[in-house]
């Protein structure tokens, strides 16, 4: 753990991306490999099956400690970080032992989930004898299955990249996926010897940027493709020699949940990879999204949810053709080979029709249509891009429709996690039913630092009760909250749930009676469920 | 029966000798534990401090101020005051307050750790223990301050290689010159922010050891920097002043670094737990040491502190004050004019 505990705290301890790259290089040069893999499934954020419940490390390290529950969990409200909480509660390491990071995992962390509830306690337990400080809390946080360190990928595969001589553009292909994170993988990953792509593996993700200036600083409209920005799950279809497999961005294997593209897939060429988006569909548009919600968690489909939520795959990208990656060719050209791929498939697989507009104002126009067709606005993409990896500025952009807004009266706060610990960040925030507040929304906010420690301030001296770590504070505060869209739920109070609310803005300029009522509300979302 | 020392909305008050102890109204008669801005405050008609802190606590109040020095006896009303060694900072004291016979302790901010600038902590036995609570959870226990130290000067070092200024954050009152008296010279050049120049001088005029330091000027920030290690307070975190001194690593020095999340807020790249308040432990140890049949918490986390005691089975409460602990968390209580500690 040492080497990996020294890393951990320079990627901590240091604000500069340069800094951080340097500390991932030195790593990398001097690990052992099968450590340097353990380190790498960390630091691209793969997770270990959870190995123990955080209610059962709570239980156990609050008796290690001596303390009450609720005494544990007062110093978890201030230091707004479990891992660490218990790191700091268990007494010191009576036995220190210095784990290589490889032979922890495997003897301290894989096998828990093998044994009885009281072995498990005291493997852990005697951890606790053995790991100190950092390693400790390291510790705590891989065994819950919760381990971030805040760095992107991009950095990884860059010092990956120094340490190695391959580009770090074959290194995002080659972490694609699921990989065994032991010697003989890392050693594949950076030797650099010419490899075929594996069956299954996927290919990184292109992102777009999301449109902040105004679209017609683009140029030249005959230079971009436009098409709608659906609102599903994105996703790679890959029809490969005797496999298919669908991956969504966060590199999850869902093949099997999504029987009907699975069936439709087959139909294709084999050395075919589709990007595209997973969306419920019925006739010629899509489901509210809460039909697609019910199929995401679901391993096995029933024939009823086959029936109520049918799912298609709507393809913009073709990324693998007969076998060859022809990710370099420029847009225009794949897509005429997507339209000719797709041309005889399946009804499930679809092309995502290019939006046909003679000049901004136009497209704007056709944007301005998005929530009707519940669309979440435009996707633009240069006519001679390649298909790059990762987020990057310039080629293709995604040009959202506007939040929804409501005003909504501060009811509830309560402390956050991370950099937020000890600070009141996390709202729930009502509006008017009557002469009442209803909550509609938990927000996280979006305030800035200065306005977050002001509110902060505001709420410890305006609390009515506290309840654990919820305070109730006087109805005087009006925030906006943007919103992505709102559907029925009976699980909610003022039954409603909205998607995606954040915090937009402080509005000092309003008193709680301006802010809006539950009736406009529900007239949104009748107007957006028909 | 009513205890010996009361919360009034002026402040702590002890009904027998008429006085009160860091009031935050004014009043006619003010004993004074430590020179922090939220224990003495301006205003009050007389004042009444520790020997060793007088010049400070002048200096803070702009009045005069008697001094009374460590464990000398005062009769005041109907009460017998004397001051004990708090170690929070140069001068601090607890309050020993005698009424017939039975004794109160206010400790006012206090910690149990070595402190070159200040006298070590004194337990005193007592029947009612006022007692401060700023870091009253089990998360909070301080490492030893020798380790911390060193791990400040191996920090500079890194930095000095890397050509960067060391930038140290502490509060300019107390932990500033604590800081000061714990580095060593010969690394290199140890300047402070203007903020913290007029207590400097004060400390050293009472012949406290203190190394060669001075106050920054513009010309360092040009010949000095990537060298030299800049002790500021916390308000001159991303400050065009500190700009001035080009590639910088910023520590802050507190205890509320022993948390990350409180580290990360205050976007500095390094934290290093060392404190003037007493943590965990030390809370404990001085509740069992005094005796106290009851004990008032005041400053952060009290109320858990004061239910811990109570399902021990001692008597204890929180006790409302204006007092805010050492800042960079907030208090429950109600603001004061500037933040201290
Ligand atoms: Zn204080
Ligand atoms: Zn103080």
């Amino acid at each position: 753990m040492d080497l990996f505990v020294q890393l951990y705290r320079r990627l901590d301890q240091h604000t500069r991306t340069n800094d951080k790259v340097a500390a991932l290089e030195d790593y990398f040069r001097v690990a052992p490999r099968e450590d340097a893999a353990w380190a790498l499934f960390h630091l691209v954020g793969r997770r270990l099956p959870r190995a123990v419940s955080p209610a059962e490390l709570r239980a156990w390290a609050g008796a290690a400690s001596g303390l009450a529950p609720w005494l544990v969990e007062e110093c978890y409200a201030a230091a707004g970080d479990l891992a660490e909480t218990l790191a700091l509660l268990v007494p010191p390491a009576a036995t220190p032992r210095a784990w290589p990071l490889s032979a922890l995992i495997e003897h301290r962390i894989r096998p828990l989930r093998e044994l009885s509830h009281e072995e498990r306690r005291a493997r852990i337990e005697q951890s606790w004898h053995e790991l100190d400080g950092d390693a400790r809390f390291l510790y705590h946080k891989m065994l819950t299955g919760g381990f971030r360190v805040g760095i992107s990928r991009a950095l990884v595969e860059r010092a990956l990249s120094r340490v190695s001589g391959v580009p770090a553009a074959e290194l995002a292909r080659r972490l694609m996926g699921d990989w065994p994170p032991d010697a003989s993988f890392f050693e594949r990953l950076l030797s650099t010897e010419e490899r075929g792509t594996p069956n299954l593996q996927p290919y990184p993700f292109y992102l777009a940027y999301p449109l902040e200036q105004a679209v017609s600083s683009l140029g030249d409209p005959g230079d971009w493709q436009a098409e709608w920005k659906w609102d599903g799950i994105r996703a790679q279809a890959l029809r490969r020699a005797a496999s298919i497999a669908i991956w969504t961005r966060g590199e999850e294997l869902v093949t099997e949940r999504y029987p009907e593209i699975e069936r439709a897939l087959a139909a294709l060429p084999e050395g075919t990879a589709l990007d595209g988006e997973l969306l419920a569909w019925r006739e010629d548009r899509p489901l509210p999204f809460g039909a697609m919600q019910r199929r995401i968690g679901r391993l096995r489909v029933s024939s009823d949810e086959l029936r109520e939520a049918p799912v298609i795959f709507m393809a913009y990208d073709l990324l693998e053709f007969n076998g060859v990656d022809i990710r370099a060719q420029p847009l225009s050209e794949r897509r005429a080979r997507l339209e000719a791929v797709l041309q005889r498939a399946p009804e499930e697989l679809k092309v995502s029709p290019t939006l046909a507009f003679p000049d901004w104002p136009a497209l704007a126009a056709l944007r301005a249509e998005s929530r009707a067709r519940r669309v979440e606005g435009i996707m633009l993409k240069r006519r001679d891009s390649p298909y790059g990896v990762g987020r990057e500025r310039g080629a293709w952009w995604k040009w959202k429709v506007d939040p929804y807004t409501v005003d909504a009266v501060l009811m509830y706060a309560q402390a956050g996690h991370g950099r937020r610990a000890g600070l009141h960040t996390d709202y729930t925030l009502g509006v008017w039913n009557g002469e009442t507040l209803v909550p509609v929304a938990k927000a996280y906010s979006g305030l800035t630092d200065r306005e977050l420690e002001e509110v902060d301030r505001w709420i410890r001296r305006h609390t009515i009760e506290k309840h654990g770590p919820v305070r109730v504070v006087v109805p005087e505060l009006v925030f906006e909250i943007a919103f992505e869209g709102l559907q029925p739920s009976p699980r909610h109070k003022s039954g409603i749930a909205l998607r995606f609310p954040r915090v937009h803005r402080w509005r000092r300029d309003k008193m709680p009676a301006d802010a809006d009522r539950l009736e406009q509300l529900v007239a949104l979302m009748n107007a957006a469920q028909t | 029966m009513s205890r010996i020392v009361q919360a009034t909305s002026a402040g702590l008050y002890c009904e027998a000798g008429g006085f009160y102890i860091d009031p935050w109204r004014p009043v006619a008669h003010a004993l004074i534990t430590h020179a922090h801005s939220d224990h003495a405050r301006p205003g009050h008609g007389a004042y009444l401090t520790a020997e060793p802190g007088l010049p400070l606590v002048r200096e803070r109040v702009g009045a005069p101020v008697e001094g009374l020095p460590y464990g000398e006896r005062r009769r005041i009303g109907a009460a017998v005051v004397s001051f004990h060694p708090a170690a929070h900072m140069r001068g601090a004291a607890q309050a020993r307050i005698e009424v017939g016979g039975r004794v109160a302790v206010v400790t006012g901010d206090f910690k149990r750790d070595d402190d070159p600038t200040a006298d070590a902590f004194e337990p005193v036995p007592c029947h009612e223990l006022i007692m401060e609570s700023t870091f009253a959870l089990p998360l909070y226990r301080w490492p030893d301050a020798s380790e911390i130290v060193r791990e400040i000067h191996d920090w500079w070092r890194e930095n000095q290689e890397a050509g960067r200024t060391s930038v140290l954050l502490a509060y300019a009152v107390g932990k500033a010159q604590r800081l000061l008296a714990l580095l060593n010279p010969e690394q290199g050049p140890i300047l402070y922010h203007g903020a913290m120049e007029r207590f400097v001088e004060l400390y050293r005029a009472a012949d406290v050891s203190l190394p060669a330091a001075r106050k920054a000027t513009a010309d360092d920030a040009k010949t000095l920097r990537g060298r030299a290690l800049l002790l500021a307070p916390p308000s001159a975190h991303h400050s065009p002043w500190l700009r001035k001194w080009g590639a910088c690593s910023v520590g802050f020095a507190s205890g509320w670094m022993r948390v990350r999340g409180a580290r990360r807020r205050r976007g500095a790249d390094r934290g290093f737990v060392i404190s003037d308040h007493a943590d965990w432990p030390a809370l404990l140890q001085t509740i069992e040491e005094s005796g106290a049949e009851w004990v008032g918490l005041t400053h952060g986390y009290g109320e858990a502190l004061a239910r811990y005691l109570r399902e021990l089975g001692r008597e204890a409460d929180v006790v409302r004050t204006a007092f805010i602990g050492e800042a960079g968390a907030e208090s429950d209580a109600p603001p004061a004019r500037e933040s201290a500690d």
